[in-house]
C-alpha cells in the first residue's frame, strides 16, 4: 500500500475542481506564474536545448547501467561511512525508516520535501508509530497542517489562496497574538520561519529526498531555494535520504549537465538557492553535520519499467515543467489527478505505480497538445506514452466505450466551453512554435495535434459531433 | 528468503536482460566514472578572468545577493564592518576556523567576534568560499571546522569571502579544483552551492527573500588574491 488514490474517480474529482473557486483563483496564478518565468531563463541560454540532449543521454545511458552505478554508489556510500538500504516496495521503505527513526529514540522528525515520502505515504505511518513528522518546505508544511497530499510536485500548496493559508496559520499557531497583521503573504512566511526554526532545533532526526545521487562519489543531492532542506539534514543527529532507484547519475560531471535544465524548467531561475552535495556522516574534527547518514533506496515498481515502454518516463527529474503547460491540470489542478504525481508525468507514471486498474483513467486526461514534451527537460515523450496506456487499456476493455476511444475526458473539456478554448489555444501555441522551428505546419493545428496520435479525423465542434455519430454507426 | 537488496538488482537485471558481469558494461562504466567526460558547456562563462569576475557579480546581485569589492585580505574586515553599519545590523559576527579569514585584522574594527558552529542564535556569520560559478552567480561552500555548515544557513545575514583567483567560469570548472584538493573520488561531507539569499514562493507564487535560511546573502570579493599568502 502506497499513499491513498482518489484517481480512479479523476472525472469525478475534475468537476469538483472546476467548480472550486478558490481553487480556480489560485490555478490562474499558475498559468501566469511559471510559463514566462522558464520562458524568459530558457531564451538567455543559447545551448538550453543542447543540454536537454545532453541530460537525456546520460540519463538514458544511466538507466541502461544501472545495475553497476548503484553498486559502485552503495560501496562509495559506504566508504564515506554511511549506509545505503534497498526497499522493494513503499511498505519496506517505510519499515527502515520507521526503524531508523526508532533506534534514534526519535520524538519528532523534519522533513524536507520529497515526493518519494508521499509516495510511501510516510507521515501517516510515522505517526501512526508514535513519531511526529515536521515538514519544514513552506508548501508541504501548509498543506500538513491541512491534511491535504501537494497539488503540485514543486509547488505542493499552490492550489491554495493567500487567505486559505492565513486562515490555516490563525487556525493552528494559537500561541501567536490572535489580533496580528497576517494579510501580506511576508508575514505568514516570517510566521512560518519563526515556528519552524524551534522545530529544526528540537528533531531527532531529519527526512530528505534526493534529486539525484552520484555514483561517482557515493553523494545526495538536494536543490532548494527556502533552506529548510539543508537545516533538516544538518542539525539533527541522523539524516536519512528517501530516493528512487532512477535518482542515480554517474559522476560530478554529468550531474552539472543536469542541474543547468532542472532549475530552469522548474522555477524558470539560473540556478536554485542551494543545491547541496552530502556524502556520509560529519568527519573527525567536523563541528556540525549529522552523525548517521542512511540512504533508502526505493524501487517500488520502477524496475520493471525498464527495458519496456515506459522506461523513457525513469529520466524524469520531477522539474513540473509538463504540468505548469499542461491546459488539462491549468484547468482542474493536481488534486483532481487523485494521487501525488499530478499533471502529465502523473498520468504516465502513476498507473505503472499503483496499477492501472486505479489510474487508467489518467492517461485520458490529456488534449495531446503536445507541450508538456515539448517543455520536458529530458524530452521524454510524454503523449506517446500516455497513448501506449490507452492502448493498453483497450486491449483490457477496461474502460467504458468512449472511453475506449480515448474520448470521455476530450468530450468532458469540449463540452465546456471556457476550457475547450483554453486547450485549443493551448494546441495552437504549441504547434505555432513547432511549426516555425521544423517547418510542419500543414494541418489545422489543432487537429495536426490530434491526429498524431489517433487513427480518425480531429473532433471539430459540429463537424466533430456528425463524425462521432457516424463512427458509432460503424461500430 | 532472498534480502531486499538481492531481490531488487535481480529484478533490475531481469528487465535488463544483463547479468551484471558482462564486460562491455562493466568497462562503459569504469570508462564514465574515471573519464568523467564533459557534456555542453555553455559558452556564457567562457571568459578571462576580468570578465568571469563582471559575470559573477552581475550574476550573484540578479540572484539577490550583495557584492563589495576589496583589494586585499587585509581590507575584509573594514569591508563587513561597514556592510554591518550600513545596514543597521549589530557589530557581531560569528566565523569557522577558517585561516584565511583568521589571517584577517579583526582587531581593526570593533566587531565582537565569535567562533565555531552556530546554534541558532546569531545574527550575522562569515565564511570563506571554497570557490564560485560565473556562470550563475554561484558560491561553492564546503563544510568542516574551517567554514561549519550552520553558517552557511541558520544566521539571518551570511557574508562570504571570496578570492577572485577562485572564480571559474562555468559549474563544471569546479570538479577539477576539487578533486585536486580532496582526491578523486572524494567529496567533503557537504558541499553547498548557494546563488543568493534564501527565498520562498510557495505563497501565491510570489517571490519573498528570507525563508528559512539567511535572509541576506553578501560577498566580499578578494580581487588581489596573491597577497592572502
Ligand atoms: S516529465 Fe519532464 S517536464 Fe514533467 S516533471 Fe518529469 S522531467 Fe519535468
Amino acid at each position: 500500500m502506497s499513499a491513498v488514490s482518489t484517481s480512479p474517480q479523476f472525472k469525478r474529482n475534475a468537476h469538483e475542481a472546476l467548480r472550486d473557486a478558490n481553487l480556480q483563483q489560485a490555478l490562474g496564478m499558475v498559468r501566469l506564474g511559471f510559463i514566462d518565468k522558464r520562458q524568459a531563463v530558457v531564451d538567455k541560454l543559447p545551448e538550453f536545448d543542447a543540454l536537454r540532449d545532453s541530460a537525456r543521454e546520460i540519463k538514458n545511458h544511466t538507466l541502461a547501467h544501472l545495475d553497476l552505478y548503484l553498486e559502485r554508489y552503495e560501496k562509495k556510500v559506504q566508504e564515506a561511512g554511511g549506509q545505503v538500504h534497498f526497499a522493494r516496495d513503499a511498505e519496506e521503505a517505510r519499515g527502515l525508516i520507521l526503524e531508523i527513526c526508532r533506534k534514534a529514540g526519535a520524538k519528532t522528525v523534519t522533513k524536507g520535501k520529497s515526493m518519494i515520502s508521499e509516495e510511501i505515504g510516510l507521515n501517516a505511518h510515522l505517526e501512526a508509530n508514535g513519531v511526529t513528522p515536521v515538514e519544514t518546505d513552506l508548501g508541504e508544511y501548509i498543506i500538513q497542517l491541512r491534511n491535504e497530499g501537494p497539488s503540485h510536485i514543486i509547488a505542493p500548496a499552490v492550489h491554495l489562496t493567500k487567505a486559505q493559508i492565513e486562515s490555516d496559520f490563525r487556525r493552528v499557531h494559537t500561541h501567536l497574538d490572535p489580533t496580528r497583521d497576517l494579510s501580506e503573504p511576508r508575514s505568514l512566511l516570517t510566521e512560518a520561519r519563526g515556528v519552524l526554526r524551534q522545530k529544526f532545533l528540537a528533531a531527532d532526526v531529519g527526512i530528505t529526498g534526493a534529486n539525484f545521487l552520484i555514483a561517482e562519489t557515493g553523494t545526495s543531492i538536494i536543490v532548494t531555494n527556502e533552506g529548510n532542506g539543508d537545516l533538516t539534514q544538518t542539525l539533527p543527529k541522523v539524516h536519512i535520504v528517501l530516493a528512487s532507484i532512477e535518482k542515480m547519475v554517474p559522476t560530478l560531471e554529468d550531474v552539472s549537465q543536469i542541474l543547468r535544465v532542472l532549475a530552469r524548467s522548474a522555477t524558470g531561475q539560473e540556478m536554485s538557492v542551494y543545491t547541496t552535495f552530502s556524502t556520509g556522516p560529519r568527519r573527525a574534527g567536523d563541528p556540525d553535520g549529522p552523525e548517521q547518514y542512511h540512504v533508502v533506496i526505493l524501487d517500488n515498481g520502477r524496475s520493471n519499467m525498464l527495458g519496456g515502454e515506459f522506461q523513457d518516463m525513469l529520466r524524469c527529474i520531477r522539474c513540473g515543467a509538463c504540468m505548469n503547460h499542461c491546459p488539462v491540470y491549468h484547468a482542474v489542478g493536481g488534486h483532481a489527478y487523485g494521487w501525488v504525481y499530478p499533471g502529465p508525468m502523473g498520468a504516465v507514471l502513476t498507473p505503472t505505480l499503483i496499477g492501472v486498474d486505479k489510474a487508467g483513467h489518467l492517461p485520458n486526461a490529456s488534449t495531446f497538445c503536445g507541450r508538456c514534451e515539448s517543455v520536458c527537460p529530458m524530452k521524454i515523450p510524454l503523449p506517446k506514452m500516455m497513448r501506449h496506456w490507452r492502448e493498453r487499456e483497450f486491449e483490457r476493455h477496461l474502460m467504458p466505450a468512449p472511453m475506449r476511444y480515448g474520448l470521455g475526458l476530450w468530450a468532458f473539456f469540449a463540452r465546456r466551453p471556457a476550457l475547450y478554448r483554453l486547450t485549443t489555444r493551448a494546441a495552437m501555441w504549441s504547434l505555432s512554435k513547432l511549426g516555425r522551428s521544423k517547418g510542419r505546419f500543414k494541418s489545422l493545428p489543432f487537429a495536426g495535434g490530434w491526429t498524431k496520435y489517433r487513427d480518425f479525423p480531429a473532433p471539430q465542434g459540429d463537424t466533430f459531433q456528425a463524425q462521432w455519430a457516424k463512427r458509432k454507426r460503424a461500430a | 528468503m532472498t534480502s531486499a537488496r538481492d531481490d531488487l538488482f535481480a529484478n533490475l537485471r531481469r528487465s535488463l536482460s544483463v547479468t551484471g558481469t558482462e564486460r562491455i558494461r562493466v568497462a562503459e562504466v569504469e570508462e564514465r566514472l574515471a573519464e568523467a567526460p564533459l557534456g555542453v558547456i555553455p559558452a556564457r562563462g567562457q571568459l578571462d578572468a576580468a570578465g568571469r569576475l563582471a559575470l559573477f557579480k552581475a550574476m550573484a546581485e540578479a540572484a539577490s545577493a550583495t557584492v563589495t569589492e576589496v583589494e586585499s585580505p587585509e581590507a575584509v574586515p573594514q569591508a563587513v564592518a561597514a556592510y554591518l553599519r550600513d545596514h543597521n545590523l549589530p557589530a557581531t559576527l560569528r566565523m569557522g576556523s577558517d585561516p584565511r579569514l583568521a589571517a584577517m585584522p579583526w582587531r581593526d574594527t570593533s566587531l565582537e567576534i565569535a567562533s565555531g558552529r552556530s546554534d541558532g542564535h546569531d545574527l550575522n556569520a562569515i565564511s570563506h568560499a571554497f570557490g564560485a560559478v560565473a556562470e550563475t552567480g554561484t558560491l561553492v561552500m564546503t563544510s568542516g571546522a574551517d567554514n561549519p555548515t550552520t553558517l552557511n544557513f541558520l544566521p539571518d545575514n551570511h557574508i562570504v569571502v571570496l578570492s577572485a583567483a577562485d572564480v571559474g567560469g562555468d559549474l563544471e570548472s569546479v570538479w577539477p579544483k576539487l578533486r585536486k584538493a580532496l582526491g578523486k573520488g572524494a567529496m567533503p561531507r557537504a558541499l553547498n552551492m548557494v546563488t543568493g539569499p534564501s527565498r520562498s514562493a510557495d505563497i501565491e507564487q510570489t517571490l519573498f527573500l528570507g525563508a528559512h535560511g539567511p535572509r541576506s546573502l553578501h560577498i566580499v570579493l578578494v580581487k588581489d588574491a596573491a597577497s592572502a599568502g
